[in-house]
């Protein structure tokens, strides 16, 4: 081997590619995955609004925004967990046990709205904190976990209501603003909405939490060795689910009027997951963001008010939903390249 | 450490090569930029016993897995009975009389020894049931044949197996079906000295019924013992193939070694009497009793085979495996253990030895890469500070001459040279005091090489305290002011850079015996 000092062609480009503004700037940044959801949302808006003069009215489009708002929250902290390799299927639980505790906490404290929301986001932090301490330190596996957490936290919503809607919240002015008020023509609810996921969003791309976030769900062992606490990750996320689906169980109690155990609440899991994987979320972790996923709860909520408008069985739209989801990992997966052998990754 | 193999007389007179056996014909093997094999030729006549060995990285586990079919040579092929045979897969392997027995058995722990030996092929009843007197009847008339009936139950699960029952259990897998090759890949590495002896009466037996045996280790008495022709590998070349009844242990060690990477290594030695890492009597689940100085500037190399337990050291040291017993300073400080965050905020920063599982997340940019463990420098409340991180980012990918388009590229997109410079460049930006390279060369190509060891250069200009952990002697041996040298757990030894050869560093790693003796700075 000669030796001679192998000088490189400085192609290290000290100015960095940067892309300039323009159109086609703008559909870079929007991103491949994304493109093909306002596609498809494109398509679906075009056939129900041919098929039904009423799918594109103004009242329309805000029943399915609202619709559309339990299931978005819940959609965008699941994003977060599964860009840090985890996944939480507990969440429509968590939102039923939360409802119930708010509208009893409200009915408890003397029509106390506040103590209602408080005791509500309480009880969602604990159980938050319990998953990520299941999963992280009894080393039981996320999907284990919450599945087992889907059908517990179920059963404690349905022991602490007897099975029945408790309360009712709707002589209260703080709930009747969170389910029915409106702030500049849109529902209180799709603002509570745009701003968790704003923040979120924020998190995720700007800090150096987001950062960390994407590192542990990219390569968990590189972010252990590059000194990032993830355990405190996980559970904090956890956490925030948590949170998070206390707010989509206390607004669950401000549309329906009461705190309801299941009804509303059931299968919202399923949705979950399936906008944040057709939302561009790899499920192995480390990649994703709120965009898609908010792009993908948009596409879901129109498909199912369009079956609804054109009175398709709701059970075909279950059937839908399931193969949706396979879809959109089968797809995924290919895009990744990796090799059909054995179980997956 | 030296020991007096050289003059050992072989009493065994050579056996007649018989008819048949295998080999390989002019075999290369690349993969991407690294080239595995070049051009090697080499038979494994039945009825002897070829011994293959070379350092780490020579080529020969490639070469054993050419032969298993699990990779296809990039020229040359495979030539059994003396005609080439294509390999596909290690079906094909299997079927044209191939057997590789694994270092690492692969035993189904929740079925019987009778099942994990008939896997695949188990006997069949009616309607796919299992025949289970037939399968008792063949496995204990293997076991007999064998002679292994006094020494493994064909009832027992695979998870109560030994080591050696496993591997037991992997040569009866080899041996059914007719077998024209069977290559053993370090089969004594988890072995009982007795145990040993039982599988060498069965390796010698395996001779005199006409197998070709393939016979890899790094152990010199063990070769001797068993071998009948040792083929030295070294750097993807055959370096020589040497009659064992004639050759001596010192002969071997220079076929092995001998390449000249040393004015690519030359720097100036610019070491300090500045204490920075002082590790005393260190001792985890992997390694025992670790004394370990480093100065400013100073670079210290750590030696040994793999499974010495060089890199989990590297990764108690870095926070990552609990710590049995022991205390590390750093700059005076003690180091905390089972940490990484606060290890790296103490000023010690590890590069790994496999950097795409340990180190990079390969789904993001350079940029991202880089900044991982300086976020907390460059951020203003909880937002990260964009432009100060592409301009830190762009500064390393520049004084590293990582060769990408833009900072913003993925870093699975880039070779493995530019992606190792990715990972020194973030420790770079870290600036540590202390920094360990585990294998920092590790399969790219002889380019990018030389610009690594021009960083650790500058590194070590710059007062950075540096273990460098290679399996590569001759970079080992360039780069170091001093070397240590690991095995089974312990530092056997340390050598000067005035007087560590690489025959001293191979003697010191192999030593089957460990000498208690290392130097008087032992606390």
């Amino acid at each position: 081997m000669s030796t001679t000092t192998n000088t490189p062609p400085a192609t290290t480009g000290s100015t960095e590619a940067r892309k300039g503004a323009g159109p086609a700037a703008l559909l870079f940044s929007v991103g491949g995955q994304n493109l093909s959801l306002i596609g498809a949302l494109v398509v679906v808006l075009a056939l129900f609004g041919a098929l039904n003069d009423n799918y594109l009215s103004i009242s329309n489009i805000q029943v399915i925004a609202e619709a559309a708002t339990i299931t978005g929250l819940l959609a965008v902290v699941q994003t977060v967990v599964i860009i840090c390799g985890g996944l939480d299927i507990s969440v429509g639980s968590q939102a039923g046990v939360a409802s119930v505790v708010s509208a009893m906490a409200f009915t408890g404290a003397g029509s106390n709205a506040l103590a209602g929301m408080a005791a509500a986001v309480g009880v969602g932090v604990v159980i938050g904190i319990l998953n990520g301490v299941v999963i992280v330190y009894g080393r039981v596996n996320p999907t284990i976990a919450t599945l087992a957490g889907l059908a517990a936290y179920k059963g404690l919503a349905q022991l602490i209501s007897n099975g029945r809607a408790q309360g009712y919240v709707l002589n209260n002015d703080v709930f009747v603003f969170l389910g029915r008020g409106k702030i500049a023509g849109l529902p209180v609810m799709v603002w509570i909405l745009i701003v968790t996921a704003l923040a979120v969003h924020l998190l995720l791309k700007y800090t150096d939490i987001g950062r960390n976030i994407y590192a542990i769900g990219g390569n968990d062992t590189a972010a252990r060795l590059a000194g990032i606490d993830i355990n405190k990750y996980l559970v904090a996320v956890y956490a925030l689910i948590g949170v998070v689906a206390a707010v989509a169980g206390i607004l669950l109690t401000a549309r329906t009027g009461s705190g309801q155990p299941t009804s509303g609440s059931e299968g919202l899991e399923l949705k979950a997951i399936t906008a944040a994987a057709l939302g561009g979320c790899a499920l192995k972790g480390g990649k994703g963001g709120i965009g898609g996923t908010l792009l993908a709860v948009a596409l879901l909520g129109c498909l199912e008010n369009g079956l609804t408008v054109e009175g398709i069985n709701s059970f075909w739209q279950n059937v839908a939903q399931g193969a949706l989801l396979v879809v959109a990992v089968v797809i995924q997966q290919r895009r990744s390249g990796e090799r059909a052998i054995g179980l997956p990754a | 450490m030296s020991r007096a193999h050289d003059e050992k007389p072989n009493p065994r007179p050579p056996a007649a090569p018989a008819p048949g056996g295998a080999g390989v014909q002019g075999v290369s093997k690349r993969f991407g930029a690294v080239q595995a094999l070049a051009g090697v030729t080499l038979d494994f006549p039945a009825g002897r016993i070829t011994a293959l060995m070379g350092e780490n990285g020579a080529g020969k586990s490639t070469l054993l897995k050419i032969l298993a079919g699990d990779h296809q040579p990039t020229e040359g092929s495979v030539v059994v009975d003396g005609r080439p045979v294509q390999l596909a897969s290690p079906t094909d392997a299997r079927r044209t009389g191939i057997r590789i027995i694994p270092q690492e058995p692969e035993i189904i722990p929740h079925v019987s020894v009778a099942e994990n030996v008939y896997a695949g092929s188990l006997p069949r009843a009616a309607g796919r049931r299992l025949d289970r007197a037939e399968l008792r009847r063949r496995i204990t008339a293997d076991l007999k044949r064998l002679g292994f009936d006094k020494v493994l139950d064909p009832d027992l699960l695979g998870s109560q197996l030994t080591p050696a029952q496993r591997q037991l259990v992997e040569i009866m897998r080899a041996l059914t079906g007719e077998a024209k090759v069977i290559a053993f890949d370090e089969p004594t590495s988890s072995l009982s000295e007795h145990e040993v002896d039982a599988l060498f009466a069965l390796i010698r037996r395996l001779r005199e019924d006409g197998v070709a045996v393939v016979y890899v280790s790094h152990r010199m008495q063990e070769i001797f013992q068993l071998a009948d022709r040792i083929a030295v590998l070294r750097d993807g070349a055959l370096a020589g193939v040497q009659d064992a009844a004639t050759t001596s242990e010192g002969e071997l060690v220079r076929l092995m070694v001998g390449r000249d990477l040393s004015a690519m290594l030359s720097r100036p030695h610019v070491a300090t009497d500045r204490l920075v890492l002082d590790v005393r009597g260190l001792t985890t689940d992997d390694v025992r009793d670790i004394d370990l100085q480093i100065h400013a500037g100073e670079v210290v190399g750590l030696a040994g085979l793999i499974g010495a337990g060089r890199s989990e050291l590297a990764l108690a040291l870095a926070g990552d495996l609990p710590v049995r017993a022991g205390t590390v300073t750093l700059d005076g400080g003690r180091l905390p253990s089972g940490n990484p965050g606060a290890v790296i905020r103490a000023g010690l920063g590890l590069a790994p030895e496999e950097r795409k599982a340990q180190a990079l997340f390969l789904h993001r940019s350079i940029r991202d890469n880089t900044s991982t463990v300086v976020l907390e420098r460059l951020r203003r409340f909880r937002f990260v500070r964009r432009s100060a991180e592409r301009e830190l980012a762009q500064e390393y990918a520049d004084r590293l001459q990582v060769r990408t388009p833009s900072i913003e590229q993925e870093v699975r997109k880039l070779s493995g040279g530019n992606q190792q410079k990715v990972v020194l460049a973030r420790w770079l930006a870290r600036k540590p005091k202390v920094l360990i390279l585990d294998e920092p060369t590790r399969g790219i190509d002889v380019g990018a090489k030389a610009e690594i060891y021009r960083i650790i250069a500058d590194l070590a200009a710059e007062g950075v305290a540096i273990l460098v952990i290679s399996s590569e002697l001759p970079e080992v041996l360039g780069l170091a002011d001093r070397i240590l040298v690991m095995q089974n757990g312990r530092i056997t030894g340390e050598l000067d850079r005035a007087d560590a050869t690489e025959e001293a560093v191979l003697n010191l790693a192999m030593a089957d015996d460990i000498a208690p003796a290392t130097p008087g700075a032992a606390a």
